[in-house]
Protein backbone atom coordinates (compact mmCIF):
# COMPACT_ATOMS: atom_id res chain seq x y z
CA UNK A 1 0.00 0.00 0.00
CA UNK A 2 2.98 2.47 0.73
CA UNK A 3 4.56 1.25 -1.95
CA UNK A 4 1.45 2.30 -4.33
CA UNK A 5 1.08 5.74 -2.62
CA UNK A 6 4.65 6.14 -3.46
CA UNK A 7 4.85 5.70 -7.13
CA UNK A 8 1.33 7.25 -7.41
CA UNK A 9 2.43 10.39 -5.56
CA UNK A 10 5.64 10.64 -7.83
CA UNK A 11 3.21 10.38 -10.96
CA UNK A 12 0.80 13.15 -9.66
CA UNK A 13 4.04 15.63 -8.92
CA UNK A 14 5.46 14.95 -12.36
CA UNK A 15 1.81 16.16 -14.07
CA UNK A 16 1.84 19.04 -11.82
CA UNK A 17 5.69 19.85 -12.76
CA UNK A 18 4.35 19.31 -16.33
CA UNK A 19 0.68 21.54 -15.79
CA UNK A 20 3.07 24.33 -14.46
CA UNK A 21 5.09 23.67 -17.12
CA UNK A 22 2.67 24.87 -19.74
CA UNK A 23 1.19 27.40 -17.67
CA UNK A 24 4.36 29.42 -16.52
CA UNK A 25 5.38 30.16 -20.20
CA UNK A 26 1.73 30.40 -21.39
CA UNK A 27 1.42 33.18 -18.54
CA UNK A 28 4.78 35.07 -19.72
CA UNK A 29 3.59 34.53 -23.22
CA UNK A 30 0.37 36.18 -22.30
CA UNK A 31 1.81 39.19 -20.71
CA UNK A 32 4.39 39.72 -23.65
CA UNK A 33 1.29 39.10 -26.34
CA UNK A 34 -0.49 42.11 -23.74
CA UNK A 35 2.20 44.29 -24.18
CA UNK A 36 2.75 43.57 -27.59
CA UNK A 37 -0.61 44.47 -28.55
CA UNK A 38 -0.65 47.98 -26.91
CA UNK A 39 2.58 48.86 -27.97
CA UNK A 40 1.41 48.30 -31.55
CA UNK A 41 -1.87 49.62 -31.38
CA UNK A 42 0.01 52.61 -30.07
CA UNK A 43 2.61 52.52 -33.12
CA UNK A 44 0.30 52.22 -35.48
CA UNK A 45 -1.50 55.35 -34.21
CA UNK A 46 1.38 57.14 -33.32
CA UNK A 47 1.16 57.45 -29.47
CA UNK A 48 4.30 55.99 -27.41
CA UNK A 49 1.67 53.23 -25.45
CA UNK A 50 2.60 52.09 -21.97
CA UNK A 51 6.10 53.70 -21.52
CA UNK A 52 6.10 54.28 -17.93
CA UNK A 53 5.65 51.57 -15.58
CA UNK A 54 9.32 49.54 -15.45
CA UNK A 55 12.28 49.78 -18.98
CA UNK A 56 10.06 50.82 -22.00
CA UNK A 57 6.80 50.07 -19.96
CA UNK A 58 7.67 46.59 -19.81
CA UNK A 59 6.20 45.89 -16.00
CA UNK A 60 2.60 47.83 -17.04
CA UNK A 61 1.20 44.45 -17.69
CA UNK A 62 2.02 43.12 -14.61
CA UNK A 63 0.93 45.93 -12.86
CA UNK A 64 -2.43 45.87 -14.12
CA UNK A 65 -2.68 42.50 -13.33
CA UNK A 66 -2.14 43.20 -9.32
CA UNK A 67 -4.72 46.04 -9.42
CA UNK A 68 -7.27 43.36 -10.61
CA UNK A 69 -6.53 41.13 -7.96
CA UNK A 70 -6.51 43.35 -5.21
CA UNK A 71 -9.64 44.44 -6.51
CA UNK A 72 -13.52 43.80 -4.82
CA UNK A 73 -15.45 40.67 -6.69
CA UNK A 74 -18.59 42.59 -7.46
CA UNK A 75 -21.23 39.64 -7.39
CA UNK A 76 -24.05 41.40 -8.98
CA UNK A 77 -27.50 41.05 -7.64
CA UNK A 78 -29.90 38.74 -9.05
CA UNK A 79 -27.35 36.87 -11.10
CA UNK A 80 -26.93 33.64 -10.72
CA UNK A 81 -23.59 33.51 -8.57
CA UNK A 82 -22.32 29.68 -9.31
CA UNK A 83 -22.60 30.17 -12.89
CA UNK A 84 -21.17 33.35 -13.23
CA UNK A 85 -18.08 32.54 -10.74
CA UNK A 86 -17.46 29.22 -13.27
CA UNK A 87 -17.59 31.11 -15.85
CA UNK A 88 -14.59 32.46 -16.17
CA UNK A 89 -13.14 29.22 -14.48
CA UNK A 90 -14.00 27.57 -17.55
CA UNK A 91 -12.67 29.72 -20.19
CA UNK A 92 -9.20 30.09 -18.63
CA UNK A 93 -9.29 26.19 -17.49
CA UNK A 94 -10.19 25.07 -21.44
CA UNK A 95 -7.84 27.68 -23.12
CA UNK A 96 -5.02 25.87 -20.77
CA UNK A 97 -6.31 22.40 -21.54
CA UNK A 98 -5.76 22.82 -25.35
CA UNK A 99 -1.99 23.95 -25.08
CA UNK A 100 -1.43 20.29 -23.98
CA UNK A 101 -0.97 18.49 -27.56
CA UNK A 102 0.77 21.38 -29.13
CA UNK A 103 4.29 20.51 -29.80
CA UNK A 104 6.45 23.76 -29.75
CA UNK A 105 9.79 21.07 -31.24
CA UNK A 106 9.59 17.84 -32.48
CA UNK A 107 9.43 15.29 -29.45
CA UNK A 108 8.88 18.27 -27.14
CA UNK A 109 5.12 17.85 -26.57
CA UNK A 110 2.89 17.06 -23.66
CA UNK A 111 0.67 14.92 -24.79
CA UNK A 112 1.53 13.62 -27.73
CA UNK A 113 -2.12 11.86 -28.91
CA UNK A 114 -3.24 10.56 -32.36
CA UNK A 115 -6.36 12.76 -32.41
CA UNK A 116 -4.47 15.96 -31.40
CA UNK A 117 -5.89 18.36 -33.88
CA UNK A 118 -9.54 16.83 -33.37
CA UNK A 119 -8.71 17.51 -29.44
CA UNK A 120 -7.76 21.59 -30.03
CA UNK A 121 -11.11 21.89 -31.88
CA UNK A 122 -12.92 19.53 -29.49
CA UNK A 123 -11.47 22.05 -26.65
CA UNK A 124 -11.80 25.09 -28.67
CA UNK A 125 -15.68 24.18 -29.60
CA UNK A 126 -15.84 24.45 -25.92
CA UNK A 127 -15.27 28.13 -25.29
CA UNK A 128 -18.37 29.15 -26.34
CA UNK A 129 -19.61 27.70 -22.90
CA UNK A 130 -17.66 30.15 -21.11
CA UNK A 131 -19.19 33.40 -22.45
CA UNK A 132 -22.58 31.89 -22.87
CA UNK A 133 -22.64 31.10 -18.92
CA UNK A 134 -21.03 34.60 -18.42
CA UNK A 135 -23.80 36.08 -20.41
CA UNK A 136 -26.35 34.34 -19.14
CA UNK A 137 -25.43 34.60 -15.47
CA UNK A 138 -25.17 38.46 -15.21
CA UNK A 139 -28.64 38.64 -15.85
CA UNK A 140 -28.20 42.37 -17.35
CA UNK A 141 -28.95 43.02 -21.05
CA UNK A 142 -25.63 44.11 -22.61
CA UNK A 143 -24.02 40.57 -21.52
CA UNK A 144 -26.73 38.67 -22.53
CA UNK A 145 -27.18 40.43 -26.23
CA UNK A 146 -22.90 40.24 -26.08
CA UNK A 147 -22.81 36.22 -25.23
CA UNK A 148 -25.76 35.15 -27.67
CA UNK A 149 -23.86 37.31 -30.47
CA UNK A 150 -21.03 35.36 -29.78
CA UNK A 151 -22.57 31.86 -29.69
CA UNK A 152 -23.68 32.19 -33.10
CA UNK A 153 -20.53 33.32 -34.22
CA UNK A 154 -18.41 31.08 -32.76
CA UNK A 155 -20.41 28.39 -33.99
CA UNK A 156 -20.31 30.06 -37.54
CA UNK A 157 -16.56 30.15 -37.82
CA UNK A 158 -16.17 26.51 -36.53
CA UNK A 159 -17.81 25.26 -39.92
CA UNK A 160 -15.41 26.54 -41.86
CA UNK A 161 -12.28 26.31 -39.50
CA UNK A 162 -13.14 22.67 -39.62
CA UNK A 163 -13.01 22.23 -43.56
CA UNK A 164 -10.07 24.28 -43.12
CA UNK A 165 -8.74 21.62 -41.19
CA UNK A 166 -9.70 19.01 -43.40
CA UNK A 167 -7.69 20.15 -46.55
CA UNK A 168 -5.10 20.55 -44.22
CA UNK A 169 -5.55 16.48 -43.05
CA UNK A 170 -5.78 15.44 -46.57
CA UNK A 171 -2.57 16.68 -47.06
CA UNK A 172 -1.00 14.27 -44.28
CA UNK A 173 -2.96 11.44 -43.81
CA UNK A 174 -2.73 11.77 -39.98
CA UNK A 175 -4.67 13.90 -37.02
CA UNK A 176 -1.50 14.38 -35.25
CA UNK A 177 -0.08 17.37 -34.97
CA UNK A 178 3.29 16.03 -34.76
CA UNK A 179 2.94 14.51 -38.37
CA UNK A 180 1.44 17.41 -39.57
CA UNK A 181 4.56 19.24 -38.88
CA UNK A 182 6.88 17.09 -40.49
CA UNK A 183 4.58 16.64 -43.90
CA UNK A 184 5.77 19.69 -44.08
CA UNK A 185 9.36 19.01 -44.26
CA UNK A 186 9.48 19.86 -48.29
CA UNK A 187 6.89 22.88 -48.56
CA UNK A 188 5.11 24.71 -46.12
CA UNK A 189 1.07 24.07 -46.74
CA UNK A 190 0.65 27.62 -46.62
CA UNK A 191 1.98 27.38 -50.42
CA UNK A 192 -0.09 25.11 -51.98
CA UNK A 193 -3.46 25.89 -50.10
CA UNK A 194 -2.72 29.48 -49.78
CA UNK A 195 -6.42 30.69 -50.39
CA UNK A 196 -7.46 28.78 -47.17
CA UNK A 197 -4.73 29.93 -45.36
CA UNK A 198 -6.22 33.45 -45.44
CA UNK A 199 -9.59 31.79 -44.98
CA UNK A 200 -8.35 30.26 -41.93
CA UNK A 201 -7.01 33.55 -40.34
CA UNK A 202 -9.75 35.70 -41.17
CA UNK A 203 -11.83 32.60 -39.24
CA UNK A 204 -8.75 32.49 -36.07
CA UNK A 205 -9.77 35.87 -35.79
CA UNK A 206 -13.74 35.79 -35.76
CA UNK A 207 -12.93 32.41 -33.44
CA UNK A 208 -11.19 34.35 -30.73
CA UNK A 209 -13.78 37.43 -31.13
CA UNK A 210 -10.37 39.53 -32.13
CA UNK A 211 -11.74 42.54 -34.41
CA UNK A 212 -12.87 43.08 -37.19
CA UNK A 213 -15.18 40.51 -35.58
CA UNK A 214 -15.30 41.86 -31.51
CA UNK A 215 -19.09 42.39 -31.84
CA UNK A 216 -19.61 40.11 -28.69
CA UNK A 217 -18.06 42.49 -26.72
CA UNK A 218 -18.45 45.87 -28.88
CA UNK A 219 -18.09 48.69 -26.40
CA UNK A 220 -19.79 51.19 -28.54
CA UNK A 221 -23.05 49.12 -28.71
CA UNK A 222 -22.87 46.73 -25.96
CA UNK A 223 -20.57 48.27 -22.81
CA UNK A 224 -18.36 45.60 -23.16
CA UNK A 225 -20.78 42.47 -23.85
CA UNK A 226 -20.54 39.60 -21.99
CA UNK A 227 -17.50 40.84 -19.66
CA UNK A 228 -19.49 43.99 -18.40
CA UNK A 229 -20.83 42.42 -14.52
CA UNK A 230 -17.52 41.41 -14.24
CA UNK A 231 -14.62 42.46 -12.08
CA UNK A 232 -11.21 42.10 -10.18
CA UNK A 233 -10.12 38.36 -10.29
CA UNK A 234 -13.02 37.04 -12.79
CA UNK A 235 -12.61 39.81 -15.33
CA UNK A 236 -8.46 38.82 -15.00
CA UNK A 237 -9.30 35.39 -15.77
CA UNK A 238 -11.48 36.04 -18.62
CA UNK A 239 -8.89 38.30 -20.25
CA UNK A 240 -6.32 35.65 -19.67
CA UNK A 241 -8.19 32.87 -21.24
CA UNK A 242 -9.27 35.00 -24.43
CA UNK A 243 -5.36 35.94 -24.96
CA UNK A 244 -4.36 32.13 -24.32
CA UNK A 245 -6.60 31.30 -26.87
CA UNK A 246 -5.38 33.90 -29.30
CA UNK A 247 -1.98 32.62 -29.13
CA UNK A 248 -3.70 29.15 -29.16
CA UNK A 249 -5.05 30.32 -32.69
CA UNK A 250 -1.44 31.84 -33.79
CA UNK A 251 0.11 28.33 -32.46
CA UNK A 252 -2.77 26.75 -34.61
CA UNK A 253 -2.04 28.14 -37.99
CA UNK A 254 2.00 28.07 -37.19
CA UNK A 255 1.41 24.35 -37.20
CA UNK A 256 -1.15 24.08 -39.78
CA UNK A 257 0.67 26.31 -42.63
CA UNK A 258 3.71 28.07 -41.04
CA UNK A 259 5.83 24.50 -40.70
CA UNK A 260 5.42 24.80 -36.96
CA UNK A 261 9.17 24.35 -36.03
CA UNK A 262 11.11 23.66 -39.28
CA UNK A 263 13.13 26.11 -40.67
CA UNK A 264 11.81 28.12 -43.64
CA UNK A 265 15.18 26.60 -45.94
CA UNK A 266 16.84 23.65 -44.63
CA UNK A 267 20.89 24.60 -44.92
CA UNK A 268 23.34 25.03 -42.08
CA UNK A 269 23.37 28.40 -40.21
CA UNK A 270 19.25 28.18 -40.24
CA UNK A 271 18.60 24.35 -38.64
CA UNK A 272 21.12 25.00 -36.20
CA UNK A 273 18.92 26.80 -34.37
CA UNK A 274 16.69 25.02 -32.56
CA UNK A 275 13.19 24.15 -33.33
CA UNK A 276 11.06 25.89 -30.73
CA UNK A 277 13.38 29.09 -31.74
CA UNK A 278 11.33 28.69 -34.52
CA UNK A 279 8.04 28.04 -33.65
CA UNK A 280 8.15 31.39 -31.50
CA UNK A 281 9.07 33.55 -34.21
CA UNK A 282 6.39 31.92 -36.41
CA UNK A 283 3.80 32.58 -33.68
CA UNK A 284 4.95 35.96 -32.81
CA UNK A 285 4.88 36.69 -36.58
CA UNK A 286 1.27 35.31 -36.77
CA UNK A 287 0.18 37.62 -33.77
CA UNK A 288 1.74 40.60 -34.95
CA UNK A 289 -0.71 40.35 -37.85
CA UNK A 290 -3.63 39.75 -35.06
CA UNK A 291 -2.43 42.96 -33.34
CA UNK A 292 -1.82 44.91 -37.24
CA UNK A 293 -5.63 43.80 -38.10
CA UNK A 294 -6.65 45.33 -34.89
CA UNK A 295 -5.16 48.09 -35.29
CA UNK A 296 -6.67 49.45 -38.67
CA UNK A 297 -9.89 47.44 -39.81
CA UNK A 298 -13.13 48.73 -38.73
CA UNK A 299 -15.73 46.62 -36.64
CA UNK A 300 -17.93 44.29 -39.33
CA UNK A 301 -21.69 44.88 -38.51
CA UNK A 302 -23.82 42.19 -37.26
CA UNK A 303 -25.08 41.22 -41.02
CA UNK A 304 -22.22 41.24 -42.67
CA UNK A 305 -20.23 38.60 -40.31
CA UNK A 306 -22.91 36.42 -40.79
CA UNK A 307 -22.40 36.84 -44.72
CA UNK A 308 -18.91 36.41 -44.24
CA UNK A 309 -19.03 33.37 -42.33
CA UNK A 310 -21.75 31.23 -44.14
CA UNK A 311 -22.56 32.30 -47.98
CA UNK A 312 -18.65 33.06 -48.90
CA UNK A 313 -16.22 31.52 -46.05
CA UNK A 314 -18.42 27.87 -46.09
CA UNK A 315 -18.56 27.26 -49.68
CA UNK A 316 -15.81 28.04 -50.60
CA UNK A 317 -13.72 25.75 -48.18
CA UNK A 318 -16.52 23.33 -48.82
CA UNK A 319 -15.26 23.61 -52.75
CA UNK A 320 -11.55 23.45 -51.30
CA UNK A 321 -12.30 19.93 -49.75
CA UNK A 322 -14.00 18.54 -52.78
CA UNK A 323 -10.79 20.40 -54.87
CA UNK A 324 -8.28 19.40 -52.75
CA UNK A 325 -9.20 15.91 -52.32
CA UNK A 326 -9.93 15.78 -56.29
CA UNK A 327 -6.46 17.08 -56.97
CA UNK A 328 -4.36 14.31 -55.05
CA UNK A 329 -6.73 11.40 -55.77
CA UNK A 330 -5.84 12.19 -59.75
CA UNK A 331 -2.55 13.16 -59.68
CA UNK A 332 -2.04 9.59 -57.25
CA UNK A 333 -0.46 11.92 -54.66
CA UNK A 334 -2.47 11.47 -51.65
CA UNK A 335 -0.29 10.34 -48.58
CA UNK A 336 -1.84 6.71 -47.47
CA UNK A 337 -2.70 5.27 -50.99
CA UNK B 1 -5.29 -0.57 -13.96
CA UNK B 2 -6.16 1.26 -10.56
CA UNK B 3 -6.04 4.47 -12.29
CA UNK B 4 -8.14 3.53 -14.89
CA UNK B 5 -10.64 1.61 -12.72
CA UNK B 6 -10.43 4.77 -10.70
CA UNK B 7 -11.07 7.11 -13.92
CA UNK B 8 -14.29 4.90 -14.99
CA UNK B 9 -16.09 5.37 -11.53
CA UNK B 10 -15.20 8.95 -11.56
CA UNK B 11 -16.60 9.35 -15.18
CA UNK B 12 -19.55 7.02 -15.09
CA UNK B 13 -20.18 8.44 -11.24
CA UNK B 14 -20.54 11.72 -12.68
CA UNK B 15 -22.50 10.74 -15.84
CA UNK B 16 -25.07 9.87 -13.29
CA UNK B 17 -25.25 12.30 -10.84
CA UNK B 18 -25.67 15.18 -13.64
CA UNK B 19 -28.19 12.93 -15.62
CA UNK B 20 -30.25 13.18 -11.87
CA UNK B 21 -29.38 16.39 -11.53
CA UNK B 22 -30.83 17.25 -15.51
CA UNK B 23 -34.49 15.83 -14.50
CA UNK B 24 -34.63 17.72 -11.24
CA UNK B 25 -33.21 21.15 -11.31
CA UNK B 26 -35.79 23.34 -11.72
CA UNK B 27 -33.92 25.97 -13.76
CA UNK B 28 -33.67 24.76 -17.51
CA UNK B 29 -30.32 26.79 -18.20
CA UNK B 30 -28.49 24.59 -15.10
CA UNK B 31 -30.28 21.20 -16.78
CA UNK B 32 -28.62 21.84 -20.18
CA UNK B 33 -25.51 22.78 -18.37
CA UNK B 34 -25.54 19.25 -16.14
CA UNK B 35 -26.78 17.27 -19.80
CA UNK B 36 -23.20 19.05 -20.86
CA UNK B 37 -21.15 17.88 -18.29
CA UNK B 38 -22.69 14.20 -18.81
CA UNK B 39 -21.68 14.33 -22.20
CA UNK B 40 -18.80 15.08 -21.19
CA UNK B 41 -17.94 12.31 -19.26
CA UNK B 42 -19.33 10.07 -21.63
CA UNK B 43 -16.38 11.11 -23.65
CA UNK B 44 -14.04 10.36 -20.74
CA UNK B 45 -15.36 7.20 -20.94
CA UNK B 46 -14.84 6.35 -24.92
CA UNK B 47 -11.11 7.61 -23.97
CA UNK B 48 -10.90 4.92 -21.44
CA UNK B 49 -12.16 2.74 -24.08
CA UNK B 50 -9.38 3.60 -26.55
CA UNK B 51 -12.17 5.15 -28.80
CA UNK B 52 -10.72 8.74 -28.60
CA UNK B 53 -12.12 9.64 -32.33
CA UNK B 54 -15.33 8.65 -31.10
CA UNK B 55 -15.27 10.66 -27.77
CA UNK B 56 -13.29 13.86 -29.65
CA UNK B 57 -16.02 13.61 -32.73
CA UNK B 58 -18.92 13.72 -29.36
CA UNK B 59 -17.61 16.60 -28.08
CA UNK B 60 -17.41 18.63 -31.18
CA UNK B 61 -20.84 17.64 -32.21
CA UNK B 62 -22.64 16.90 -29.21
CA UNK B 63 -20.76 19.53 -26.66
CA UNK B 64 -19.91 21.72 -29.86
CA UNK B 65 -22.76 22.15 -31.72
CA UNK B 66 -25.92 20.92 -31.17
CA UNK B 67 -25.64 21.19 -27.16
CA UNK B 68 -24.63 25.13 -27.94
CA UNK B 69 -27.66 25.80 -30.05
CA UNK B 70 -30.02 24.00 -27.40
CA UNK B 71 -28.51 26.39 -24.48
CA UNK B 72 -29.20 29.30 -26.92
CA UNK B 73 -32.73 28.31 -27.07
CA UNK B 74 -33.08 27.46 -23.63
CA UNK B 75 -31.48 30.48 -22.90
CA UNK B 76 -34.30 33.25 -24.23
CA UNK B 77 -37.15 31.09 -22.38
CA UNK B 78 -38.84 32.77 -19.64
CA UNK B 79 -38.70 29.94 -17.00
CA UNK B 80 -39.77 32.31 -14.05
CA UNK B 81 -43.20 31.74 -14.76
CA UNK B 82 -43.16 28.47 -16.59
CA UNK B 83 -42.72 26.48 -13.61
CA UNK B 84 -45.82 25.68 -11.56
CA UNK B 85 -45.05 23.08 -9.17
CA UNK B 86 -48.75 22.21 -8.25
CA UNK B 87 -49.02 20.29 -11.84
CA UNK B 88 -45.98 18.43 -11.42
CA UNK B 89 -47.77 15.79 -9.94
CA UNK B 90 -50.18 15.38 -12.72
CA UNK B 91 -47.35 13.45 -15.05
CA UNK B 92 -46.92 11.12 -12.26
CA UNK B 93 -48.90 8.27 -13.59
CA UNK B 94 -48.11 8.38 -16.98
CA UNK B 95 -44.11 8.30 -16.11
CA UNK B 96 -45.63 5.37 -14.01
CA UNK B 97 -46.69 3.93 -16.92
CA UNK B 98 -44.33 4.16 -19.46
CA UNK B 99 -41.54 2.84 -16.98
CA UNK B 100 -43.15 -0.15 -16.20
CA UNK B 101 -43.80 -0.64 -19.93
CA UNK B 102 -40.17 -0.26 -20.46
CA UNK B 103 -39.06 -2.36 -17.60
CA UNK B 104 -41.60 -5.47 -19.07
CA UNK B 105 -40.09 -5.36 -22.45
CA UNK B 106 -36.36 -5.76 -20.65
CA UNK B 107 -37.69 -8.50 -18.51
CA UNK B 108 -39.34 -10.33 -22.17
CA UNK B 109 -36.07 -9.66 -23.90
CA UNK B 110 -33.77 -11.03 -20.85
CA UNK B 111 -36.42 -14.04 -20.17
CA UNK B 112 -36.18 -14.79 -23.83
CA UNK B 113 -32.51 -14.29 -25.01
CA UNK B 114 -29.89 -17.01 -24.35
CA UNK B 115 -26.33 -15.59 -24.36
CA UNK B 116 -24.21 -17.91 -26.37
CA UNK B 117 -21.44 -16.11 -27.77
CA UNK B 118 -20.21 -18.62 -29.35
CA UNK B 119 -22.13 -18.71 -32.40
CA UNK B 120 -23.26 -15.42 -33.12
CA UNK B 121 -23.14 -14.33 -36.80
CA UNK B 122 -25.14 -11.04 -37.52
CA UNK B 123 -22.74 -9.21 -39.27
CA UNK B 124 -23.11 -8.62 -42.72
CA UNK B 125 -20.02 -9.58 -43.28
CA UNK B 126 -16.38 -9.77 -40.90
CA UNK B 127 -14.83 -6.73 -40.23
CA UNK B 128 -11.42 -6.49 -41.84
CA UNK B 129 -7.99 -7.16 -39.33
CA UNK B 130 -7.64 -3.34 -37.68
CA UNK B 131 -4.30 -4.18 -36.03
CA UNK B 132 -1.52 -1.57 -36.53
CA UNK B 133 -4.32 0.80 -37.47
CA UNK B 134 -5.54 4.12 -35.04
CA UNK B 135 -9.15 3.66 -34.64
CA UNK B 136 -9.32 7.02 -36.98
CA UNK B 137 -8.41 4.52 -40.09
CA UNK B 138 -9.82 1.50 -38.56
CA UNK B 139 -13.49 3.79 -38.80
CA UNK B 140 -12.50 5.18 -41.89
CA UNK B 141 -11.90 2.16 -43.70
CA UNK B 142 -15.23 0.57 -43.04
CA UNK B 143 -17.21 3.27 -42.74
CA UNK B 144 -16.36 4.04 -46.58
CA UNK B 145 -16.34 0.65 -47.80
CA UNK B 146 -18.32 -1.74 -46.33
CA UNK B 147 -20.95 0.87 -44.78
CA UNK B 148 -21.16 3.14 -47.70
CA UNK B 149 -25.51 3.20 -48.79
CA UNK B 150 -25.77 3.36 -44.76
CA UNK B 151 -23.75 6.50 -44.61
CA UNK B 152 -24.62 7.84 -47.39
CA UNK B 153 -28.39 7.44 -46.77
CA UNK B 154 -28.11 9.27 -43.23
CA UNK B 155 -26.29 12.15 -45.29
CA UNK B 156 -29.58 12.42 -47.45
CA UNK B 157 -31.98 12.13 -44.36
CA UNK B 158 -30.09 15.10 -43.30
CA UNK B 159 -29.68 17.15 -46.44
CA UNK B 160 -33.53 16.67 -46.39
CA UNK B 161 -34.11 17.65 -42.77
CA UNK B 162 -31.93 20.34 -43.38
CA UNK B 163 -33.57 22.01 -46.00
CA UNK B 164 -37.03 21.10 -44.97
CA UNK B 165 -36.36 22.96 -42.00
CA UNK B 166 -35.14 26.15 -44.48
CA UNK B 167 -37.88 25.94 -46.49
CA UNK B 168 -40.71 25.99 -43.18
CA UNK B 169 -39.31 28.66 -41.77
CA UNK B 170 -38.03 31.22 -44.80
CA UNK B 171 -40.48 33.79 -45.62
CA UNK B 172 -39.75 36.62 -47.91
CA UNK B 173 -40.17 40.05 -46.10
CA UNK B 174 -41.28 43.45 -47.91
CA UNK B 175 -39.58 46.38 -47.95
CA UNK B 176 -36.70 45.57 -46.90
CA UNK B 177 -33.75 47.36 -48.11
CA UNK B 178 -30.77 44.46 -48.44
CA UNK B 179 -27.09 45.45 -49.07
CA UNK B 180 -25.43 43.20 -52.00
CA UNK B 181 -21.69 43.69 -51.77
CA UNK B 182 -21.26 42.73 -55.41
CA UNK B 183 -23.33 45.64 -56.40
CA UNK B 184 -21.47 48.08 -54.23
CA UNK B 185 -17.92 46.88 -55.06
CA UNK B 186 -19.08 47.33 -58.85
CA UNK B 187 -20.29 50.70 -58.94
CA UNK B 188 -18.82 53.52 -60.96
CA UNK B 189 -18.71 57.43 -61.46
CA UNK B 190 -19.87 57.73 -57.87
CA UNK B 191 -17.39 57.03 -55.54
CA UNK B 192 -13.80 57.02 -56.81
CA UNK B 193 -10.49 55.86 -55.62
CA UNK B 194 -8.18 59.05 -56.04
CA UNK B 195 -4.89 59.34 -55.29
CA UNK B 196 -4.13 62.28 -53.73
CA UNK B 197 -0.77 64.13 -54.15
CA UNK B 198 0.48 65.74 -51.22
CA UNK B 199 0.47 69.68 -51.19
CA UNK B 200 -1.49 69.50 -54.29
CA UNK B 201 -5.29 68.03 -54.01
CA UNK B 202 -8.21 67.44 -55.89
CA UNK B 203 -10.88 69.23 -57.56
CA UNK B 204 -14.21 68.35 -56.45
Amino acid sequence: MVNLAQTYFIEVMTIILYCLLIFVPLLLGVVMALYADRKIWAAVQKRRGPNVVGPYGLFQVPADGLKFIFKEIILPDGSDKTVFLIAPIITLALSIAAWAVVPVQAGLVLANINVGILYIFAISSLGVYGILMAGWSSNSKYPFFGALRSAAQMVSYEVSIGFVIITVLLCVGSLNLTEIVMAQNTMWFFIPLFPMFIVFFISALAETNRPPFDLPEAESELVAGYQTEYSGMPFVLFMFGEYINILLMCAMTTILFLGGWLPPIDIYPLNAIPGFVWFLLKVTFVFYLFAMVKAFVPRYRYDQLMRLGWKVFLPLSLFAVVATSSILFFFNIAPGM
Amino acid sequence: MTAQLLAFYLFSGVILISSLMVISTKNPVHSVLFLILSFLNAAGLFVILHAEFLAMILIIVYVGAVAVLFLFVVMMLDFKTSINKDNILQYIPIGILIGVVFIAELIIVLINTKFDLSNIQVLPNPLSDFTGKTNTEAIGSVLYTDYILYFQLSGVILLVAMIGSIVLTLREREGVKRQVVSEQLQRQGKINLVDVKSGKGVDI
